[in-house]
């Protein structure tokens, strides 16, 4: 899914901690070659940095000897790439065709109600990122919620408040 | 442990089926054995905790000889998560909506007290292809589907070669190494009228026939294409989760078929379980000689490697897909050349869907002609389905070819759920279309399914009541293209965008009857002048609605009705009189408090301030808040 609503600007990060830049280079050092491994670094990259901030796309592009257009090129192709910074806990709601019909609009529409975000954005306490994804092939459970890697299936709006509530609960009592 | 000859494959199944017994062709077992459902589906239903139950009893009462076995998508996702208990002596029964409480039931009232409870399944509704005889398939009343590529699916623990070698795994590849040159493989696959499953439908063998000879003598890639974009459809995971080394085994056939030494296997990241299951199957593979260099000593070298997809739905189509193996943009080329010519890194490529792969050995072990012989004149073999939506029984189904669209929703699938009307099933994703109730006893088939405007697609199936609304459906899988569009070419970029948004305007209620004219004119222009298979079929849902459905079309336009409710702007809530009992349920529900009346009497909604979030119409436990 190309984005929708791509920020033309990548977000700037000076100050980002440099072991985890020596972790991105032992990874690409580690391969047998970068030829066609351009993903596989992004990937790695967005694990070790949690998004990509333009620096990280700079410095894979000098690191393999490519342009950065070419980096960012990839990079805002692919709807796994994000290049901004998400929140502790993803939430992504299936809109995949199953899902729909079965009602997965009404939970979208609930999670944009109830955390005050938009698809795409992330809560002010950094909670929550909201996300819509198309089918985890978990379609005889439709509608389907996933949080960070665990899938919900057979969601109602009820359910679905429960568990929102039961993050934020344990989120409150960390914090504490 | 490498195993270097047909001969010592032979002698490692006779050891692994002592393992195994006699599960994978439905026989009773010679010990007791408790099967769990564990695909991405049932996990998320909740067998991962089953699970623990079951073992947890089992250590309890000291029953250490029972072995539980994970195992991939049963099928009957409807009711996941789902255990199979196997008892010497005893035909195999399946229970479904086991949780942790009913697990603990399970272990002791049947495994230790021999009593089939209630709601067991012994009669599964499907037959699983016989490799031991090339037997012919009599479908049955109860019997309607008949598993080749599902064959190992739910039977087998997909992360144990020994079990797949015990259901005659890899014999096939022994097969053609040894006793088969490239040209029988490719003939063998040709006259079994394989086609691909994938979307295209376009002849295995003869892909592979081009691949060979085009080039010869160069390097040459065989690639297999698990991407699975259909929103809807999960065959391609299921295979992928519950029996790995099938599609490993075929690949390993079809590189040999081609001239091709080494496979990639393209699949999205969403698909996790899949990736670890894949990486465990070809280790084992390797483990065993079965994968790596001078398989069955002949001298035949095959390495698979993985590349993972990020979230692009172009990327299934065949050269976006190679390009972004490439870790490039995936953005589609322009064909020809085709990948037979030039793909990965320019080599001649052949690429393959999961399920493609998954009929290829049993086709090299029971022979081409007895694959031909299943399925419709001009479709061979079996299809699988991922039935999803309005109906009861959702799950994997593999029938073959020639089966009705009513034997599937009806019979295999139960029906519509909760007593609704069916209306349309929609088939082949957002490259398809709807079918509807005149059409349901279409016999289906790659041919019969194009005729009455729809396709098989990949064989996602979502079936739809009464209550979906067609205008909305359309714009949903506009809403999709346009999103995944990868902008390449204009008549999809700027076409598929200009589509939605009328669909969007007949939706609010803002359309007009020219905008009709407008929609079929751009879609066929799009269809037309689009470059790569993503545009030339993103029209499809909106001609195939209008065609069947222009009455809910003109509907919405001309009055300004959604007689379905689903569009949120044209829909007005109200109570009726006779029905409301003045609970106030309704009231409370309303977040913007627009509903008035006292208790025991009528409620009335003040349409000026109602912002038609819905809630009173689920609250009302009386039928009383009716829309549109
Ligand atoms: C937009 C688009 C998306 C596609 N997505 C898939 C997919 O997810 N999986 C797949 O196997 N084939 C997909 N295909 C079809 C492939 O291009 C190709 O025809 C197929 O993988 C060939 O394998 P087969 O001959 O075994 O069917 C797609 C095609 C198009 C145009
Ligand atoms: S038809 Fe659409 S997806 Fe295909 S190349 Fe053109 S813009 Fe890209
Ligand atoms: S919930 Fe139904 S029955 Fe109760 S007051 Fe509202 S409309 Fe009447
Ligand atoms: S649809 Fe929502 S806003 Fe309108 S009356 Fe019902 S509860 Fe109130
Ligand atoms: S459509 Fe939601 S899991 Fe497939």
């Amino acid at each position: 899914m190309p984005k929708t609503g791509v920020r033309a600007q990548t977000i700037s990060v000076k100050d980002l901690p440099p072991e985890k830049f020596t972790r991105l280079d032992e990874y690409i050092n580690s391969l047998p070659s970068t030829k066609g491994a351009l993903i596989d670094i992004i990937y790695k990259a967005q694990e070790i940095f949690g998004f990509l901030p333009r620096e990280v796309l700079l410095h894979i592009a000098r690191k393999m000897g490519i342009s950065g257009a070419e980096v960012f090129g990839v990079v805002s192709f692919y709807t796994n790439f994000t290049m901004n910074p998400q929140g502790l806990h993803t939430i992504s709601v299936c809109m995949g065709t199953a899902c729909f019909v079965k009602g997965a609009p009404a939970l979208a529409q609930r999670l944009q109600e109830k955390l005050g975000i938009h698809e795409g954005e992330t809560t002010k306490d950094g909670l929550f990122t909201l996300k819509n994804l198309r089918c985890v092939g978990a379609c005889g459970l439709a509608p389907v919620v996933m949080i960070d890697d665990k899938i919900y299936g057979r969601l109602t709006v009820a359910e679905l408040d429960q568990i929102i509530e039961s993050y934020q609960k344990e989120a409150a009592g960390v914090a504490h | 442990m490498r195993i270097n000859t047909l001969e010592q494959l032979k002698e490692q199944r006779i050891q692994a089926e002592k393992t195994i017994q006699n599960r994978i062709f439905g026989q009773p077992s010679a010990r007791p054995e408790v099967l769990i459902g564990m695909a991405t589906c049932g996990i998320a239903a909740g067998a991962g905790e089953v699970k623990e139950a079951i073992e947890e009893e089992l250590e309890r009462l000291k029953l250490t000889d029972i072995k539980i076995v994970p195992v991939g998508c049963i099928g009957y996702c409807h009711s996941e998560p789902l255990v199979q208990v196997n008892l010497p002596g005893q035909p195999p029964v399946l229970y479904g909506n086991v949780d942790a409480a009913k697990a603990r039931e399970i272990v002791k009232g049947h495994l230790v007290g021999q009593q089939l409870l209630a709601d067991g399944i012994t009669e599964p509704n499907f037959e699983r292809v016989n490799l031991e005889e090339a037997k012919a398939f009599e479908p049955t009343g109860q019997r309607k589907q008949l598993r080749i590529a599902l064959r190992n699916c739910g039977v087998i623990d997909p992360t144990s070669i020994d079990e797949y070698i015990a259901g005659h795994g890899y014999e096939a590849l022994g097969k053609a190494l040894t006793q088969m040159t490239p040209e029988t493989v490719i003939d063998t696959v040709k006259r079994s009228g394989l086609r691909g499953r994938g979307g295209g439908g376009f002849p295995t063998g003869l892909k592979w026939e081009f691949t060979r000879k085009s080039r010869p003598g160069v390097q040459k890639y065989i690639f297999c294409n698990a991407d699975e974009g259909d929103p809807g459809a999960f065959m391609d995971r299921s295979v992928l989760e519950g029996d790995p080394h099938s599609v490993l085994e075929a690949m390993a056939i079809g590189g040999y078929a081609i001239g091709a030494s080494t496979g990639v296997i393209y699949i999205r990241a969403e698909y996790p379980l899949a990736i670890k299951r894949l990486k465990t199957a070809i280790a084992q593979a390797k483990e065993y000689g079965l994968l790596g260099g001078n398989l069955f000593g002949t001298g035949f070298n095959f390495d698979i490697e993985l590349r993972y997809g990020a979230g692009a739905f172009v990327c299934g189509e065949e050269t976006s897909l190679i390009n972004s193996a490439e870790g490039k943009r995936g953005e589609p080329s322009n064909k020809p050349p085709f990948p037979s010519e030039s793909g990965f890194w320019g080599q001649p490529t052949c690429v393959n869907n999961v399920e493609t792969y998954a009929n290829v050995a049993p086709i090299i072990l029971n022979g081409g002609d007895w694959f031909a012989a299943i399925g419709t004149e001009r479709s061979k073999g079996t299809k699988v389905f991922a039935l999803a939506g309005k109906v009861n029984n959702v799950g994997l189904v593999e029938v073959p070819m020639g089966t009705t669209l009513r034997e599937i929703i009806y019979e295999i699938g139960g029906g519509i759920k909760d007593g609704h009307r069916f209306k349309a099933v929609q088939t082949g994703g957002p490259s398809g279309g709807v079918i509807t109730e005149d059409y349901l006893d279409t016999p289906i088939d790659y041919e019969s399914l194009k005729a009455i405007d729809s396709i098989m697609g990949s064989g996602g199936m979502i079936v739809m009541d009464e209550t979906d609304c067609m205008v909305n459906i359309a714009k949903y899988y506009l809403e999709f293209t346009q999103d995944e569009s990868c902008g390449k070419c204009t008549p999809c970029r700027v076409g598929t965008k200009r589509l939605h948004e009328i669909l969007e305007r007949i939706t609010e209620g803002k359309a007009e009857m020219a905008d009709i004219d407008k929609l079929t004119k751009l879609a066929r222009t799009i269809k037309d002048a689009a470059l790569c298979g993503l545009g030339q079929t993103a029209p499809n849902p909106v001609l195939s609605t209008l065609k069947f459905f222009e009455n809910e079309y003109l509907q919405h336009i001309q009055e300004h009705y959604c007689a379905t409710g689903s569009c949120k702007a044209l829909v007005k809530y109200s109570i009726d009189k006779e029905r409301c009992i003045g609970c106030t349920a309704c009231a409370k529900a309303c977040p913007v408090k627009c509903i008035s009346g006292e208790v025991k009497k009528v409620h009335a909604i003040d349409q000026t301030k109602c912002i038609q979030c819905g809630a009173c119409f689920t609250t009302c436990k009386f039928g009383a808040v009716i829309k549109p």
